[in-house]
């Protein structure tokens, strides 16, 4: 098996990480930064920096235009109708409050927010306030033995008062891809909007968001090799009109007077106070890299390192993982070891990997574990990785035991 | 203030560990000397908030000297009340505020455990142990 990166290279974390006898394996969680990335925000900070939108001068005029074609960018990348369909926010945290607060006048005592039982406390959290602001109900989906939500309870529970339905793509637990277009359908079909949090996801595969068919899509540009502090908000044509805004300041404002204010349509609207520009800059730059790659090739390889790393856990005795991962990380728990201890020691060998509730206590409870060790794959991840951690698990279960 | 016997216990075996595998090991061990809670003294009345894994504290004062009892289901967790409380246990209240922790787990070999990006939640002992014994 050819468990070598070709592109590890063109991360320089990775080999400080080598040298200094760190695996990173914890990408789930935020990805390292591939030298495209780091020239794109150098060459933005030494050029001559300018805020967007407002100045008449050169700089800013040039800097705009970099901004906007990093817009461009992004719609190019998740196949948007147009760039006006993109909003930049700090993350998908706060794509998704963006979301709930901006969605909130549409909601009646007794309407129906359906989410799933995988979700991660960012596109739980939003939702459930939201809940109880408006006294709508929140419905939690239920999962399958694999870690997929249930379509045939989807069908039932997904009703005439379903208004809002917010699921995730890819588990960031389970690495398992959700039925989104089915369920997608489901909610259209009874004249709910839909939300599809894509913070996992979005790095696994370019997706094509016409044909996924949602209303929102949301996402982190620091998971995707990009700068942390950038999020996008994807709105279908129109969605993005329906947001009430909900941070108010400069940019977003077309008249204002001192007691009343009229306000730009979306995306600008949507973009209160200076953006995170050199993050956009960034992004733009982590996507060119991302689209330069064989695509093919990447998700061969990301296959091809989850494939080992599942067989390599499951010849292990008393492990158990959490659903059947399909893409890029791993959750499991060791029999009468407890996840902090083995994690602890994972850590003490430079085997860096995630061990807790993964924002997700919920699912947690659900699972009936109360937390488990998460290894996650990046693309510059390769089977040395992968070896060390073993012979770390290995050795620190010999102690635990 | 001299240290206390088992302190001084704690402080000979762990500066004499070569590594960390030994350091775990004998964390392991340490955790075993725990005073045991019971059942109904693991209450969520007794438990630290803010630590990934369960931890009860109980702090009493006898005579004008602190007792402490602390459990956790993480055993390396265990282990490092365990040293924690080898170094505190039994002192006045006057003692206590002079003890850093922060000192004590470095001559220990232990510093890390205390860095804020820990989610084993040493730190939120330690903030519990000074609101139970606050004067």
């Amino acid at each position: 098996m050819n468990l070598h990166s070709p592109w590890r290279a063109d991360f320089p974390a990775l080999s400080l990480f080598e040298a200094q006898g760190q695996t990173y394996l914890d990408s789930a969680a935020t990805a390292q930064k591939p030298q495209a990335l780091i020239d794109a925000l150098t060459g933005y900070y030494t050029s001559g920096v300018a805020n967007v939108h407002r100045a008449q001068h050169p700089p800013a005029e040039r800097v705009t235009r970099l901004y906007e074609e990093a817009r461009q960018q992004v719609a190019r990348w998740l196949n948007a109708a147009s760039p006006a369909q993109i909003v930049f926010t700090r993350g998908t945290t706060e794509a998704l409050n963006l979301l709930a607060y901006g969605l909130e006048h549409r909601l009646q005592p007794g309407d129906e927010i359906i989410v799933s039982a995988l979700e991660h406390h960012a596109n739980l959290l939003p939702w459930q306030q939201l809940a109880l602001r408006s006294e709508a109900q929140l419905v939690v989906l239920p999962l399958d033995s694999r870690g997929e939500i249930e379509l045939e309870a989807a069908t039932r529970l997904i009703g005439p008062r379903t208004r809002i339905l917010a699921v995730s793509q890819l588990s960031n637990v389970l690495g398992r891809w959700q039925p989104v277009e089915a369920l997608v359908r489901l909610a259209r079909a009874q004249g709910a909007l839909t939300v599809v949090d894509g913070a996992q996801a979005s790095v696994h595969g370019r997706h094509d968001l016409q044909a996924l068919g949602c209303d929102f899509y949301a996402f982190s540009a620091h998971k995707l090799y990009g700068p942390d502090g950038v999020g996008v908000l994807y709105g279908r044509d129109g969605c993005l009109d329906l947001l009430k805004p909900w941070q108010f300041g400069g940019e977003m404002v077309r008249r204002a007077d001192f007691h009343s204010a009229d306000f730009h349509a979306a995306p600008m609207g949507l973009e209160a106070g200076t953006p995170p520009i050199s993050g956009v800059i960034g992004l733009r730059a982590s996507l060119d890299y991302l689209a330069s790659l064989d695509a093919q090739a990447v998700r061969r390889h990301e296959q091809a390192l989850l494939e080992h790393l599942v067989a390599g856990l499951s010849v292990r005795e008393g492990i158990r993982l959490l659903g059947e991962p399909q893409t890029a990380l791993a959750s499991f728990v060791v029999d009468d070891v407890h996840h902090a201890d083995l994690a602890q020691l994972l850590g003490e060998q430079g085997i860096a990997v995630r061990g807790g509730n993964h924002c997700a206590m919920p699912l947690m409870q659900r699972l009936g574990v109360p937390g488990a060790i998460r290894v996650s794959l990046g693309l510059y991840n390769n089977g040395d990785d992968l070896a060390r951690f073993f012979s770390a698990l290995d050795q620190a279960l010999e102690i635990l035991r | 203030m001299s240290l206390p016997a088992h302190a001084h216990e704690a402080l000979q075996a762990f500066t004499a560990c070569p590594g960390w595998e030994q350091r775990a090991r004998l964390l392991m061990q340490w955790g075993e000397r725990l005073e045991p809670l019971d059942e109904a003294e693991r209450i969520p009345a007794n438990q630290v908030q803010g630590c990934e894994s369960s931890v009860w504290l109980i702090a009493e004062q006898r005579d004008g000297h602190w007792h402490f009892r602390a459990a956790s289901d993480a055993r390396l967790l265990r282990g490092l009340l365990a040293v924690l409380l080898a170094r505190v246990q039994g002192l006045s209240g006057e003692d206590l505020a002079q003890v850093d922790v922060a000192d004590w787990f470095g001559q220990l070999g232990l510093a890390r455990q205390l860095s804020p990006s820990r989610s084993n939640g040493m730190n939120a002992v330690l903030q519990r142990m000074r609101e139970l014994t606050a004067p």
